[in-house]
């Protein structure tokens, strides 16, 4: 068998980075998986909204549903979104003053959030409400529940960014591993806009 | 040649692996397509060896050859083992080992999810099959029909295997999706654009975008059913609380209907690889080609409800459902007309990968004609829950995607394995497949309209179906013994000392200007691309019928990813995780217990050790 040996310099190192759309790879695929999670999303809220009258037995949603304290939720975790992206900038900018500063807060957030929802389904449980209660309750749980691991995972993820933040593992030319977590971030935080209005507010107004 | 030979020691990689370390830690979408397809393989021999036993306890009427219990866990593992664990990952084979050389790339974009897809597989498939061993393999069909698939009345652990089985087994199909949607749009190489891709490569783009969007669907409909078996929830249980099992039936076909086309649009992708090659001349229509298969992903869709008409969902829905399916009569006409556009005037060579290829043509348009029998609402009242339906499906399935990965496991073989496969044998097993495979499934279209229900374990003598079902057992048979002659036909070859040459067939396609089997990086230099059909465009610039055949090279200074244990442990994570919902005991109202805890503390560790690993490494140093 004819062989060669071709030498290839160092030039090639840097092949892998070109891709075919002006798009990291990674932040391509993190919206290719929005994309995915977005169905499993509309799957459970739709599963929901068939469900959310199914309450004879046990509590409904105005038997339970405490607006004032989600409300509260849900504006710590918009405000979040905006923290991420200060982050962002400062990483971006080199300042990691600024990105630790503003990605502690969006951890904050986070955790306030989880906590939020923690201290709701235990009041639940006191109002009688478990997971099988009814169908209102269960499909109730299913969705709010996926989307709290969702948070949860999120908060996890900026942790470690913190920790990389401080140990500066995360200069501009690395700010990309910040952005990424950040657009999943914003991702859970829209599906929350979603949730807020066509779990709590609409099922009080439902006849 | 001296100053010029090959020194083993710059072939070797950086790191010293035994053999199986080397598999089990490897990131190379070759290895990892090899795994799968190996794999698969194996569990299509399982599910054929349930149809099998299927068909000789169908043999003739009154028969006892399996007890009720066992054949409705055949039937049941028979249709999940063939769809999602031999044409899905058969197909995933095909889509790792030739996605990355088809467009020019050196791997995936994500090589170690793409090795967390494989092993995530592989253990959801011993997990399903796991059952047999305790005599309780899933029995409730493979679409498991709630209220038949809740505690109630299935109370066993056969369908907890099934659920949890399939949550596992979308998650391999999610990652990959992204894997292969990310690899395709971002990796290609210079010059090739998306309307210069190949057509396989197309049908996997398109193959992804209905995994990433259907299957989270499913997730969610297993999600529900799990609850209700495990967490005391009624979801889908007819009761005072409202349970619908309509549901069920809507999600999981929201889910099922674009997974037929998961399953058939690859194989598509594979004929229209074949037909140009083995016609000397390029696919026709191509453009058309592209927009069909989109057209057919979108309509798919919005159609799951034809599976459902027997249900009673009044004339708007069964209209509706209806004219939406007729519709994809339409761009599935286009792809057939062209294929035979392709073939109309062009010198073929028929060799055994277009003999399957034309076979699978033919067989398809018959599926394809009683789909659209399908399609009208009162005369599926009559079909529907019968043989006919078995046959439209085997037709479409086991003649359309089953032939089809057999021609392109011939046609590639070459490239995978550096070994030609006898072509007389391999004649020999497209003859006893096709007059098997018609054998088997044509005179089910009679049984099934003479009334033969699907799924029953027996029948009494003089209803007509005895003749029928006695030649589908011995067409079934000859099926056997069609892939006993391509087992043959591999393990006499593997011994030969024949090598295959870079482009056996005079190939269109970049994956046969590299040698056979390709190397780790697969192309030393980044092949250019100028225009469709890239290789016959070089040969053609070469003014050459034949390129020279490629140099092996030292590799030196390319980088490639490195060998990772976390995808494997990641793996283990899940499985364990979904194996302590079966196993959970009391847990005082928390819904997981102390093994799903571990297993989720697995996963987690894992991804994080996996995100801290270092990325690649140069193959020399």
């Amino acid at each position: 068998m004819t062989a060669a040996v071709l030498d290839h310099d160092s030039a090639h190192a840097h092949e892998e980075h070109r891709t075919s759309l002006p798009i990291n790879s990674r932040k391509l695929a993190m919206w290719t998986f929005i994309g995915s999670e977005c169905l499993l999303f509309a799957s459970l809220i739709t599963n929901f909204v068939i469900y959310r009258g199914s309450h004879a037995k046990g509590p409904g949603p105005k038997d339970v549903f405490e607006v004032p304290l989600v409300t509260a939720g849900t504006a710590v975790l918009l405000f979040s979104s905006f923290f991420i992206v200060m982050a962002l900038n400062g990483a971006q900018a080199g300042n990691r003053k600024k990105l630790m500063t503003w990605l502690s807060l969006t951890v904050l957030c986070g955790v306030f959030f989880v906590g939020m929802q923690v201290y709701e389904f235990t009041g639940f449980m006191h109002k009688g409400m478990g997971y099988s209660t009814n169908l209102f309750a269960s499909s109730f749980f299913t969705l709010t529940g996926f989307h709290g691991t969702h948070v949860a995972i999120g908060t996890l993820w900026n942790i470690t960014l913190l920790k990389d933040a401080y140990k500066g593992r995360i200069p501009p030319s690395k700010s990309l591993n910040l952005e990424i977590a950040a657009l999943y971030w914003h991702f859970v935080d829209v599906v929350w806009i979603i949730i807020f209005p066509v779990v709590y507010l609409m099922s009080l107004f439902a006849k | 040649m001296a100053t010029t030979a090959l020194d083993p020691a710059h072939t070797a990689t950086a790191y010293k692996r035994s053999v199986l370390v080397e598999w089990l830690t490897t990131v190379d979408h070759k290895k990892v397509g090899i795994l799968y397809g190996a794999t698969a393989f194996i569990f299509f021999l399982i599910g054929g060896l349930e149809a099998e036993i299927i068909r000789l306890q169908l043999m003739k009427p009154d028969n006892k050859l399996v007890s009720p219990e066992f054949y409705n866990q055949l039937f049941t593992m028979h249709g999940t083992t063939m769809i999602f664990l031999a044409v899905m990952p058969i197909s995933a084979m095909f889509f790792n080992f030739f996605v990355p050389l088809l467009i020019g790339a050196r791997d995936v974009a994500f090589p170690r999810l793409n090795a967390m897809s494989l092993w995530v597989f592989i253990l959801g498939g011993l997990f399903i099959n796991a059952s047999f061993l305790m005599n309780a393999a899933p029995n409730g069909g493979w679409f498991g029909y709630a209220p038949l698939s809740s505690r109630q009345y299935s109370p066993g652990i056969n369908m907890d295997f099934w659920a949890l089985g399939l949550q596992i087994l979308g998650i391999a199909s999610l990652a990959a999706g992204v894997n292969f949607f990310t690899t395709i749009l971002n990796m290609r190489a210079p010059g090739m654009t998306l309307m210069r891709m190949p057509m396989f490569v197309w049908s996997v783009l398109v193959t992804q975008v209905l995994v990433l969007l259907s299957f989270p669907v499913i997730t969610v409909a297993l999600i529900m059913l799990v609850a209700d078996r495990n967490f005391h929830s009624s979801f889908f249980s007819f009761n005072v609380a409202g349970g619908d099992p309509m549901l069920w039936q809507h999600l999981f076909w929201v889910f099922g209907h674009p997974e037929v086309y998961i399953l058939i649009l690859p194989a598509f992708g594979i004929v229209s690889e074949i037909l140009p090659v083995f016609s000397r001349k390029p696919l026709f229509g191509y453009s058309a080609m592209v927009f069909s298969l989109a057209f057919i992903a979108f309509l798919g869709f919005g159609v799951w409800s034809h599976h459902m008409f027997a249900t009673g969902m009044g004339p708007l829905a069964d209209s509706f459902f209806s004219l939406a399916t007729m519709l994809i009569a339409i761009p599935t006409g286009v792809k057939i007309f062209n294929w035979i556009g392709t073939l109309w005037g062009g010198s073929l060579q028929y060799k055994t990968p277009m003999y399957f290829a034309l076979g699978f043509i033919a067989m398809f348009i018959m599926g394809g004609l009683s789909g659209v029998m399908h399609a009208v609402a009162p005369a599926d009242l009559q079909q529907t829950d019968s043989y006919f339906v078995v046959a439209h499906f085997h037709y479409v399935l086991f003649g359309g995607s089953i032939f089809s990965l057999t021609a392109g496991a011939y046609y590639w073989w070459p490239k995978m394995f550096g070994r030609m496969l006898d072509e007389g044998l391999g004649k020999l097993h497209f003859w006893l497949m096709l007059i098997g495979f018609n054998l088997t499934f044509f005179p089910m279209h009679f049984a099934g309209l003479l009334g033969m229900p699907r799924r029953i374990y027996t029948y009494p003598k003089g209803l007509g179906f005895d003749g029928y079902n006695l030649a589908s057992t011995i067409g079934a048979l000859t099926l056997g013994v069609g892939f006993l002659v391509f087992i043959y036909n591999v393990i006499k070859t593997w011994r030969s000392a024949v090598h295959a040459p870079a482009d056996p067939w005079g190939g269109a396609t970049l994956e046969w200007a590299i040698p056979s089997p390709p190397q780790e990086w697969n192309f030393a230099v980044e092949p250019v691309v100028t225009e469709k059909d890239a290789l016959w465009a070089m040969k053609r610039a070469a003014g050459v019928r034949t390129l020279p055949e490629p140099l092996l090279v030292s590799g030196k200074g390319i980088h490639l990813p490195s060998p990772s244990w976390w995808p494997l442990v990641t793996a283990v994570g899940i499985l364990v995780f979904m194996v302590g919902i079966m196993v959970k005991g009391e847990t005082h109202g928390f819904p997981f217990g102390p093994v799903s805890i571990a297993g989720f503390a697995l996963t987690a560790f894992a991804i994080f050790k996996w995100s801290y690993e270092p990325v690649d490494h140069p193959t020399t140093h």
